[in-house]
């Protein structure tokens, strides 16, 4: 790797402004790494031909970004994993992509994803699954694998990710990397293909919490494109917390029952202490709905879906097919070829769950469900600062191991599931090493933090605290070290 | 049998004339190219989100007071769902269960709801029907996609098609009165569709009600609703049963056929708009369509009656606020004299002589300004000049402009004031029609006329009618 790829983001911006660092080199240097991605976890990628010029200039002195294939681009493919939008570029580009141009970040390329961010390992791709740079036989997480793998796999800098249960801070836990999902409503999902819009969420997948810091910065704030955006008051400024005094950390009650894996259950103990270490305190809380959380989830994200993904019926763009006898069998058969199955069987629970009759029962218990987790969260954050849990319950698995079961790798989301119902602010941030259940690789995991609606910054400055405290500074390849503290580093 | 009573309740859509659509700032159009007024929000691209129209919200709440509604404080968007190409969401935003307007009323009739949404793109049939059923191709055109729409939802509380389409003119009336709507029929800017059903006389319950669609004037609104209630009637007294199903109206044969049954009715799996927060209107918007009300024409209609004018003369005006407006600066202007008067001359005498000299525009718009009216309709009500003459120097005023004084001094139309002058001229024209004296004595008063006709043209029309009749009645 070359020392220039070894920058953060953040150090990269600091000598560039500086005037220390040639932004051209700079990006050059990245896409030169881009270009050996290895892991499939680049859709397309800003080789500076055609297209690509379009979105490459800018003033150059942020960082060049990963983003997410769910992002709409002007004139560059976009296609958010799904076969239907093969070929499809977008008219317009989302404010999440304007805002980093804005801010001068030319975009390195798009990263590969779940179909429609429907899935927990990127095997749910219509373009392949992404590897897992930490080993090339498991998966990065989802659904924004491509995002994650190309952070950790040192093929960009930093990127940017889509999360409606978890598909920001699973991969990150997977890949090593910090993965924030901010609160609801910070940051605009205008040109953010929707999965279910209540719970989808723009957010960073960087190598330091400081980068998170500067990229959610640049990302927050109101949108008149988007109504339910609100932005974060008075901005994000970065981190500069060192410890952890008088700041209270509520551990669910529920976890000590929950099956997870014992190596994830070591790292987190040994969090819990470093936390202790560094002053802050650690209290019980209870979030006796979380448990539900899965269910309700499992409800509200694919009848949402099931009426965000019927837009897709061939008759404006992407891909059609049949259509010489009548209106109908196109849509029947543009649907059924250009879904996968993931994204067919939550079409197909999402229209059982609104339709005449079922409606109440499902649709509605899941939003009443909804309306617990939040108030238990808002019940846990009037004793505590942070809720902290697991980020997800296990290593990254293997390539293959849970896509016949469902449900099993539904359950990937259990942790990170509550904080989207309630549409509270969490970040994963790598804590540790442990080897899978059956043993194998020593390989990264997460540890999460909530936060209350909006308290972002102070997420953040606990988030640095205690990232500078772990001192986590591996990367994927032996005898790699990703940089991570600022004063020795910087 | 009891005799079957109809029972009628209408759905309006109307479309507002914002300048942009609901949902995203592409602009309204009609009769455009196709497809020009649109933009990724409109054509359903992946990953755009609807923005809500505020004019369209502030005209919505116009015309929800005007129909008396309870404003709802946080009304509710959902998504309507159904495949069509007319919807390239495969959803409609609309509302649902708590729409931005509530229960209200328009003079007899109670309104159930209003709500806001959008419309569907415009399709085009391709084939000699302009109908789906036998077309060989169709091609959507998204200009009209989008277009910002009240839907208006009254109980079932009219009784015959005759008052259906009464009440919908008044309806409309009201909405163009607003000027939220351009409420053209033929145009599709208001689209009345109509519940219908029949009940034995004197019942409570509902029968099984019929959709009917596609009547796009008010002539056709009636036609339709009479010829369903028909249907109905003669289905129901031979024993038969109503079945739940939507009705296309053709207009060219006046029949109904049937769209869809019941058991082709969609489902909607309506949800609320994730993309959407509650619509909750400030108290400044409320208050600003509360003052940009105008008075509406039932209020006017009653003002008109109380002040003595009939019916239908009342209608007239407040079909037409700004001849309505001409006429009260009349009656002000005339003082004293009766409205009804007034009423007469602004919708009788002045809008023939305004059809007449092909002057466009009503009597605001014209030449005619209302002191000169006023004191115009003063010189015939105090018979200074002839009704005849008021009508000469009317004629002049619509032509010239000006005060009608120098205008019967000019053409010297002042009433004719000796009395032995015009007897005179009474006894030589009955010399000279001596038919119509002796057929006048036989009992034929209409003979009368002819008399009188020949004294007018012999005076220009200065000699008062009344005092010609007196003088020949005297003669005889």
């Amino acid at each position: 790797m070359s020392d220039l790829l070894k920058l953060t983001a953040l150090e990269a911006h600091e000598a560039m402004v500086a005037g220390d660092l040639a932004a051209a080199e700079y990006t050059a240097a990245w896409k030169a790494a881009a270009a050996g991605d290895e892991l499939n976890a680049y859709l397309w990628r800003n080789e500076g031909a055609e297209e690509g010029e379009a979105i490459a200039v800018a003033r150059d002195c942020i960082a060049p970004i990963a983003v997410k294939d769910i992002f709409t681009t002007e004139g560059v493919p976009t296609t958010a994993g799904s076969r239907i939008l093969e070929g499809y570029r977008p008219p317009y580009t989302s404010t999440a992509v304007r805002k980093l141009l804005e801010a001068g970040a030319p975009i390195l390329g798009k990263t590969n994803m779940d179909e429609f961010a429907m899935g927990s390992s990127n095997e749910n791709s219509a373009y392949g699954p992404v590897l897992n740079p930490w080993d090339r036989e498991r998966v990065p997480g989802g659904s924004s694998g491509g995002s994650a793998a190309v952070v950790a796999g040192g093929l960009a800098p930093w990127a940017i990710g889509t999360d409606t249960g978890g598909s920001i801070r699973q991969p990150a836990s997977f890949c090593g990397i910090v993965g924030l999902k901010p609160t609801y409503g910070a940051i605009s999902r205008y040109g953010m293909i929707a999965f279910a819009s209540s719970l989808d969420q723009c957010g960073p997948l960087t190598r330091t919490v400081s980068d998170a810091a500067l990229l959610l910065g640049i990302l927050q704030g109101h949108d008149p494109c988007d109504s339910t955006s609100v932005g974060i008051e008075g901005g994000v400024s970065l981190p500069d917390r060192e410890d952890l005094s008088g700041l209270r950390f509520g551990v669910p009650a529920e976890l000590a029952r929950d099956d997870f894996d014992a190596g994830v259950r070591a790292v987190f103990e040994q969090t819990l202490r470093k936390i202790e270490e560094l002053g802050g305190e650690i209290a019980e809380v209870a979030l006796p709905s979380a448990e539900h959380g899965i269910s309700a989830y499992y409800v509200i994200a694919p009848a949402e879906a099931s009426s965000n993904l019927a837009r897709y019926d061939g008759v404006r763009y992407g891909m059609r097919d049949g259509g010489d006898s009548d209106l109908i069998e196109m849509y029947e058969t543009t649907r059924s070829e250009g879904f996968g199955p993931e994204v067919k069987r939550r079409i197909m629970l999402g229209t059982y769950a609104l339709s005449s009759g079922y409606y109440e029962a499902y649709y509605g218990q899941a939003q009443k469900v909804r309306t617990r987790i939040a108030e238990d969260f808002s019940g846990a954050f009037a004793g505590v600062d942070f809720v902290v849990t697991p980020t997800a319950p296990s290593v990254a698995f293997k390539l293959g191991e849970k896509t016949d079961d469902p449900l099993a790798m539904y359950l990937n989301d259990f942790f990170t599931v509550p904080m989207s119902l309630a549409g509270i602010p969490a970040i994963s941030i790598p804590a540790g090493l442990a080897a899978p259940a059956g043993g194998g690789p020593q390989l990264p995991v997460g540890f999460q933090i909530a936060a209350p609606a909006f308290a972002e910054q102070k997420l953040l400055d606990a988030a640095y605290a205690l990232e500078q405290g772990i001192g986590f500074d591996r990367g994927p390849n032996p005898g790699e070290r990703f940089s991570i503290d600022r004063a020795a580093d910087g | 049998m009891a005799e079957l009573e109809a029972v009628i309740g209408l759905e309006i859509h109307v479309q507002l004339a914002t300048k942009t659509k609901m949902f995203c700032g592409c602009e309204l159009s009609f009769g455009d190219e196709p497809n020009v007024h649109t933009c990724p929000v409109c054509l359903a691209h992946p990953g755009v989100l609807p923005v809500p129209n505020e004019q369209a919200i502030r005209y919505a709440l116009q015309i929800g007071l005007a129909l008396g509604c309870e404003i709802a404080p946080h009304s509710i968007f959902h998504r309507k769902n159904y495949f069509y190409p007319d919807n390239p969401k495969a959803y409609q935003i609309s509302q649902y269960d708590i729409p931005i307007c509530g229960a209200g009323r328009l003079g007899d009739i109670r309104i159930h709801r209003a709500h806001l949404e959008e419309d569907a793109a415009k399709m085009i049939h391709v084939g000699s029907s302009g109908r789906i059923h036998g077309s060989g191709a169709s091609l959507v055109d998204f200009n009209r996609g989008g277009t910002p729409l009240v839907e208006i939802v009254t109980e079932p509380d009219l009784r015959g098609a005759a008052e259906a389409a009464e009440w919908a003119r008044l309806l409309r009336e009201t909405v163009r009165q607003l000027g939220v709507s351009d409420v053209n029929m033929e145009e599709g800017s208001l689209r009345v569709d109509a519940n219908v059903s029949v009940r034995p006389a004197g019942s409570e319950e509902l029968g099984t009600k019929t959709e009917l669609k596609n009547m796009n004037s008010f002539r056709f609104l009636q036609r339709g609703i009479e010829a369903e209630l028909a249907r109905q009637r003669e289905l129901v007294e031979s024993g038969g049963t109503v079945e739940q199903e939507t009705l296309h109206f053709d207009p060219a044969s006046g029949s109904l056929t049937s769209l869809r049954s019941k058991e082709e009715a969609h489902d909607y799996r309506y949800f609320p708009e994730p993309d959407l927060v509650p619509l909750a209107p400030s108290e400044e918007m409320l208050q600003e369509a509360r003052e940009s009300l105008p008075e509406l024409p039932a209020a006017r209609i009653a003002r008109y009656e109380k002040m003595g004018l009939p019916g239908d003369v009342a209608l007239t005006l407040a079909t037409d606020p700004r001849t309505a407006g001409y006429f009260e600066n009349v009656v002000e202007a005339a003082d004293g004299i009766e409205p009804r008067v007034v009423a007469n001359w602004v919708t009788g005498e002045l809008a023939a002589a305004l059809r007449q000299a092909e002057v466009e525009g009503g009597a605001a718009d014209s030449r005619v300004s209302p002191p000169a009216l006023a004191s115009l309709v003063r010189m015939v009500q105090e018979k200074k000049i002839s009704h005849g003459s008021g009508k000469t120097v009317l004629a002049t005023l619509v032509a010239e402009g000006g005060d009608p004084e120098p205008i019967v001094e000019r053409e010297g139309l002042a009433q004719m004031s000796d009395s032995g002058e015009l007897e005179a001229i009474v006894e030589k024209a009955m010399a000279e029609n001596p038919d119509a004296v002796e057929r006048i004595r036989e009992g034929n008063n209409k003979a009368i006329g002819a008399i009188v006709g020949a004294v007018m043209r012999e005076t220009k029309g200065r000699a008062d009618g009344g005092e010609v009749n007196r003088l020949i009645q005297e003669k005889l």
